[in-house]
């Protein structure tokens, strides 16, 4: 075969296993992003098959695909859902990052981790995935329950955390002196404050430059300005992924419904391209080692989690078996926590990602499976209503 | 709307919530969604914080069940409103075979300019036509739901009987 026909029969292949994933995890009640995870680990290097034809394709496509999942991240909350879930859930926000930061942080120290690495195993088990809490929360019916207000607040301080770790990560990965990096996060935070105080005084402004009754125009423009600031972004020394990030943040809410639906398909290719190139980058044979780890940080942060679920809707005067739900609701880590190692393993990191390939193939099946088993458990915590 | 329990929260990245505790003490849940679909909840008795029962309705059915609920209020509302501000008053006036309006449009009858009151619904039937317009015909057997003075609606009332 040349190699066009190799390049695209290995797509074609690939593509056609990742559908057969994601109908096995749906069947499941699972998120397809460990399945897609496990399959690529398999194929890739050290793995049984190896793709070489679309390898480079495959790196290409998971770059623009972490630029779409921080473009959709960024649209996935607006101004006003960020400033009510501050108001109300500030402190909730704060124990989520207490909790689950350092235990990454300090496992990563204790795996002999430069400190920037530990740093972004922070990250890793710091933040829950909002795509698989989110899509949970509907299967499983929970969007009624009185504890959900506090889950999603949760999650939205998260993202709005995520504002200011992802370009401080990356300024500490660059890996320049103490004072160096000091100035390039002061001057990080300070264009996330501006972007999001520019949004909400002009957001309209670029809604207005690029909405368009075509779907076609509104998709062409919205991407080329992601690619075009991203691009910017990853030349100055932040990160790609910074940029489309604040592009996304820098949306309005009206426009931000469009621009999700538009996004959807094609942010979901893209970004199931990114794991598969993130697994197939990573040595299945390197994580064994790291596995038991992997395993401990997960009990760990699995019980952190619950505890930050369970402060946040104690908060809200939610009940035990509410507090408990919504707990284990957030353990899951997913898509972001990926995202974060593979900016750790691009710097020049490589040890991060089998640590954290162990840890998100954990908890993303055993977050799920926790919530769906502790509704009826907790059940039984509650009594039986008085006999009238 | 004083008196009822309606408790209002934002669920951020979804929609909003609302709960709402009925007189006969029955809890309620509604999810609107910011796609327009909503889900409505029955919580259980156990753990009122737990939606037991869930109908998911997308947005046209959200449409027609606002419908099905507000067309047989608007009327009653508008009652509600005129009691609220002093001075104000509704009335409904029907239509009656033989009445100089009927088969005519709403803006001959002049309603505003000669009696100060102003037309905000016409019952017709099972259907309202909310905030009609002057071009809007009238038929007997028509209901006006009308607002303004009382002696505005008197005027009003003897006009489209075709007393005056």
């Amino acid at each position: 075969m040349d190699h066009v026909a190799a390049l695209l029969v290995e797509l074609g292949l690939l593509f056609l296993g990742l559908s057969l994933l994601g109908l096995l995890a749906r069947r499941l009640g699972l998120s397809p992003v460990p399945f897609i995870l496990l399959a690529a680990l398999a194929l890739g290097e050290g793995g049984l098959v190896p793709v070489e034809n679309a390898a480079p394709f495959l790196e290409a496509a998971a770059e623009i695909g972490v630029v779409l999942l921080l473009l959709t991240l960024g649209l996935e909350f607006s101004a006003t859902e960020l400033f009510a879930s501050f108001r109300r859930h500030a402190p909730s926000g704060l124990v989520d990052l207490v909790l689950n930061g350092p235990p990454g942080f300090v496992a990563g120290l204790l795996l002999g981790l430069p400190w920037q690495g530990a740093l972004a195993l922070g990250g890793v088990t710091y933040i829950s995935s909002s795509g698989i809490v989110a899509r949970l929360l509907g299967d499983l019916g929970r969007l009624a329950n009185r504890e959900t207000p506090a889950v999603l607040s949760v999650l939205v301080l998260e993202d709005l955390a995520m504002a200011l770790f992802l370009p401080l990560l990356v300024v500490a990965l660059a890996g320049d002196g103490p004072a160096q990096a000091a100035g390039g996060i002061a001057l990080a935070v300070g264009a996330v404050l501006l972007v999001l105080l520019a949004a909400q005084r002009h957001g309209h402004r670029l809604g207005r430059l690029l909405s368009h009754d075509d779907d076609e125009q509104v998709m062409l423009r919205l991407i080329g300005l992601t690619l075009l600031v991203a691009g910017a972004a990853q030349a100055m020394g932040a990160s790609a992924a910074v940029g489309a990030f604040l592009v996304g943040l820098a949306l309005p809410a009206s426009f931000a419904e469009r621009a999700r639906a538009i996004l959807g398909p094609l942010r979901d290719l893209f970004a199931a391209t990114f794991f598969v190139a993130f697994g197939l980058a990573t040595d299945p044979g390197a994580i064994l080692p790291v596995l038991p780890a992997a395993l401990a940080l997960a009990a760990v942060t699995t019980v952190t989690k619950i505890a930050t679920g369970w402060f946040a809707a104690r908060r809200d005067g939610v009940a035990v078996p509410g507090r408990l739900r919504a707990g284990t609701a957030l353990v899951a880590r997913g898509e972001f926590s990926i995202v974060i190692a593979g900016l750790a393993v691009t710097a020049g990191l490589p040890a991060v990602g089998p640590v954290a390939t162990g840890y998100v193939l954990v908890l993303a099946v055993t977050g799920p499976v926790l919530t769906r088993f502790v509704e009826p458990l907790s059940a039984r915590l509650v009594r039986a209503p008085a006999a009238a | 709307m004083p008196g009822v329990e309606l408790e209002e929260t934002l669920l951020p990245g979804v929609g909003v919530r609302y709960q709402m505790r009925t007189r006969s003490g029955q809890l309620l849940g509604i999810v609107v969604q910011r796609e327009g679909g909503a889900e409505i909840a029955v919580f259980d008795r156990r753990d009122p914080d737990r939606a037991r029962e869930t109908f998911r309705l997308d947005p046209e059915e959200v449409d027609a069940l606002a419908e099905v609920l507000g067309a047989p209020r608007l009327t009653q509302r508008f009652a509600d409103l005129s009691r609220e501000v002093p001075g104000l008053e509704s009335a409904r006036i029907t239509v009656r075979e033989g009445s100089p309006f009927a088969g005519r449009t709403l803006g001959d009858t002049r309603a505003r300019t000669v009696t100060g009151c102003s037309v905000v619904a016409i019952v017709r039937g099972a259907d309202v036509v909310p905030s009609p317009a002057p071009a809007d015909a009238l038929f007997a057997g028509d209901v006006l739901v009308v607002i303004g003075s009382a002696a505005g609606l008197e005027q009003l009332d003897r006009r489209i009987a075709g007393q005056v």
